[in-house]
């Protein structure tokens, strides 16, 4: 849905110039792979690996639950499972279960953000492991279906069609 | 008895006099020596007078490398924001950087991946822009009533800075955007590597790869040596400290643009991609925590801006919304920048309840809390800007009425 958006008819607009100012060089393969992985809603970035709950679990136990707690009820850091139903109530509970629309971005802000004293220091198996285990806690995937380059994107996230496009300016009338 | 009651109160009152008298010598003697004595020498960096206590909130935190400090507003004059008291919205800390070796890399979709180093970005040519920052997230105590007690509590994540860089459109350019590209990915060399998708067209509008605030380099607070300026839009999108420009079809969903900064409505849909700060306003004083030493003429001011351009009209109300009275505004008004407004108001030492409402140059109206409240509930967290009511008491404190 994002990805055909109004913002396309842009690039359409560019065509190919030469450099004006020839400024900088090019950019190397070390230097781009250096920056490490975003990964897109489609699995793109997604590097090889695999990991499932079972081992997830023993990680998070490890790394994880001294700030988000020993069944990811919450600490120092947020809670990480439940709250699905919750959106449309008073009390609405957002977590990687409820809200998050995409695996990836699951994977992807593991990957890049924790833990979060030692961010970067997880193996794309170990943050593969970790992902299954947290949607696994979540009842979104079965606690034997391996996370892996292929498996993940698929994943169908309960919120991912939770998502509208901005309708502002719904409030403030125009003198 | 009483006599020695009535002396004893005699010397009491003698005793006060004494120290009163004893006070104001010091004071005199004090002034004096500043006058007959050397000052301090020059510095080679400024610092303000130790008589100025104006300083940023920050709410204690277990992990203080994420969380939000408040710019004091009721202490600000004028429309400027000094550096040291912008406010701040870390999700990792802030990183040191050395700007020899810090690179910004253009990849992705396009036909010259770029690597530029500080010195060449700063070759370009640049621009210079007063423009207003605010967090998405701010004053979003006042949807749920759970709000600060002051002005900086309510609203102080807003700032308002000289920005100078380099159009990104420039460097996009130079880089050669392939057909097909729609969105950059924009990251950041904090520990989070924070990450937000922009919309191509926004890229090539007016976003600034900005290296300078208010006439020196950015402080790593803002993002040292490089950060993304976005005229406009929430803070958040406008990412800092940032080594990384990767050109895409799609949006990258990341976390701050999904789990976070998106607002969820009443039906349990959330909005996504709300990108544009609308019109708001706030009086500065009287405000939350203050108070008037007596009835008499106060002359009313704040701070009005909005994502949408130049603000047009202020109005102020002394009595709860029921009528409204156009207030004088600063010139020259800058568009999206602090526009600070002033009205002389009679405080007759009776209760009242004063607000503002902002009109921008889109005819858009800042609306009140109910209005918004009534479309939007009180969990969309985000992109608050409804008119702020203070109530001052008769007896002159001002509170927050939400509170
Ligand atoms: C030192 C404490 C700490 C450790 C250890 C830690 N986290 Fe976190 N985590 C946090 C904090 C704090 C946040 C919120 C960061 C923010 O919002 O800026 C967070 C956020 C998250 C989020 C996003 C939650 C949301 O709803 O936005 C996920 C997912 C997460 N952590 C997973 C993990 C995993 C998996 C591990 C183990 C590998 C881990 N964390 C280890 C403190 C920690």
């Amino acid at each position: 849905m994002w990805r055909f958006s109004l913002f396309l008819c842009c690039a359409a607009l560019l065509p190919a110039q030469p450099a004006k100012y020839g400024v900088g060089r090019p950019a190397t393969l070390d230097e781009i792979r250096g920056l490490g992985t975003a990964i897109a809603p489609d699995g793109t970035g997604l590097p090889e690996g695999s990991g499932t709950a079972a081992a997830g679990q023993e990680l998070f136990a490890a790394r994880c639950a001294r700030c988000h707690g020993d069944k990811a009820q919450g600490g120092v850091g947020p809670v990480l499972v439940g709250g699905q139903g919750t959106l449309a109530t008073a009390k609405p509970l957002k977590t990687v279960g409820s809200f998050w629309p995409y695996a990836t971005t699951v994977w992807d802000y593991i990957n890049r953000a924790m833990p979060f004293d030692q961010p970067g220091a997880l193996k794309p198996p170990e943050v593969y492991a970790l992902v299954a285990y947290l949607l696994n806690l979540n009842g979104i995937i079965p606690a034997n279906q391996a996370m892996d380059a292929k498996t993940l994107p698929k994943v169908k996230m309960p919120n991912r069609d939770g998502f509208v496009p901005d309708p502002r300016p719904d409030v403030g009338r125009k003198r | 008895m009483k006599d020695s009651a009535k002396s004893s109160r005699r010397q009491m009152f003698r005793l006060g006099a004494a120290v009163t008298g004893g006070l104001l010598a010091k004071r005199e003697l004090a002034a004096q020596e500043a006058t007959s004595k050397l000052g301090i020498p020059l510095g080679p960096y400024g610092e303000r007078s130790p008589f100025e206590k104006a300083i940023r909130w920050t709410r204690d935190s277990k992990t203080p490398e994420t969380g939000s400090s408040f710019t004091p507003l009721a202490d600000s004059v004028g429309t400027l924001t000094p550096s040291s008291l912008h406010y701040e919205r870390h999700h990792a800390g802030i990183p040191t950087i050395d700007p020899v070796q810090h690179r910004l890399i253009i990849h992705g979709m396009v036909e010259r991946p770029l690597s530029l180093t500080m010195a060449e970005i700063r070759r370009l040519p640049s621009v210079t822009r007063t423009l207003v920052l605010e967090c998405g997230g701010n004053s979003g105590s006042e949807w749920a009533a759970k709000t600060g007690a002051d002005v900086q509590r309510s609203h102080g994540l807003v700032s308002c800075s000289e920005w100078t860089g380099v159009p990104l459109s420039l460097v996009l350019q130079e880089a050669g955007v392939k057909p097909g590209a729609a969105w950059v990915i924009a990251e950041g060399a904090d520990a989070c590597r924070m990450e937000r998708s922009i919309p191509l067209a926004k890229a090539m509008d007016d976003i600034l790869l900005a290296y300078g605030q208010n006439g020196e380099a950015i402080r790593p607070a803002q993002g040292y040596p490089l950060r993304l300026i976005i005229p406009g839009w929430e803070g958040n999108t406008n990412v800092k400290w940032l080594h990384s420009l990767k050109l895409t079809d799609q949006a990258y969903m990341a976390r701050d643009e999904t789990a976070k900064y998106t607002d969820l409505m009443p039906n349990g849909k959330a909005r996504i991609f709300t990108y544009d700060m609308e019109a708001k306003s706030v009086i500065t004083f009287p405000s939350g925590g203050q108070t008037l030493p007596g009835p008499g003429v106060y002359e009313l001011t704040g701070l009005a801006w909005s994502g949408h351009g130049r603000v047009e009209r202020v109005e102020i109300t002394t009595d709860g919304g029921a009528t409204w009275t156009q207030a004088r505004l600063q010139e020259p008004r800058l568009p999206i920048a602090f526009t600070r407004f002033r009205l002389p108001w009679l405080f007759e030492g009776r209760d009242a309840v004063i607000g503002s409402r902002a009109i921008d140059e889109t005819g858009y109206v800042q609306p009140t809390r109910e209005a918004l409240i009534e479309v939007r509930g009180v969990n969309s967290g985000y992109h608050y800007n409804g008119i702020k009511l203070w109530k001052v008491h008769a007896a002159g404190m001002v509170t927050n009425v939400e509170v």
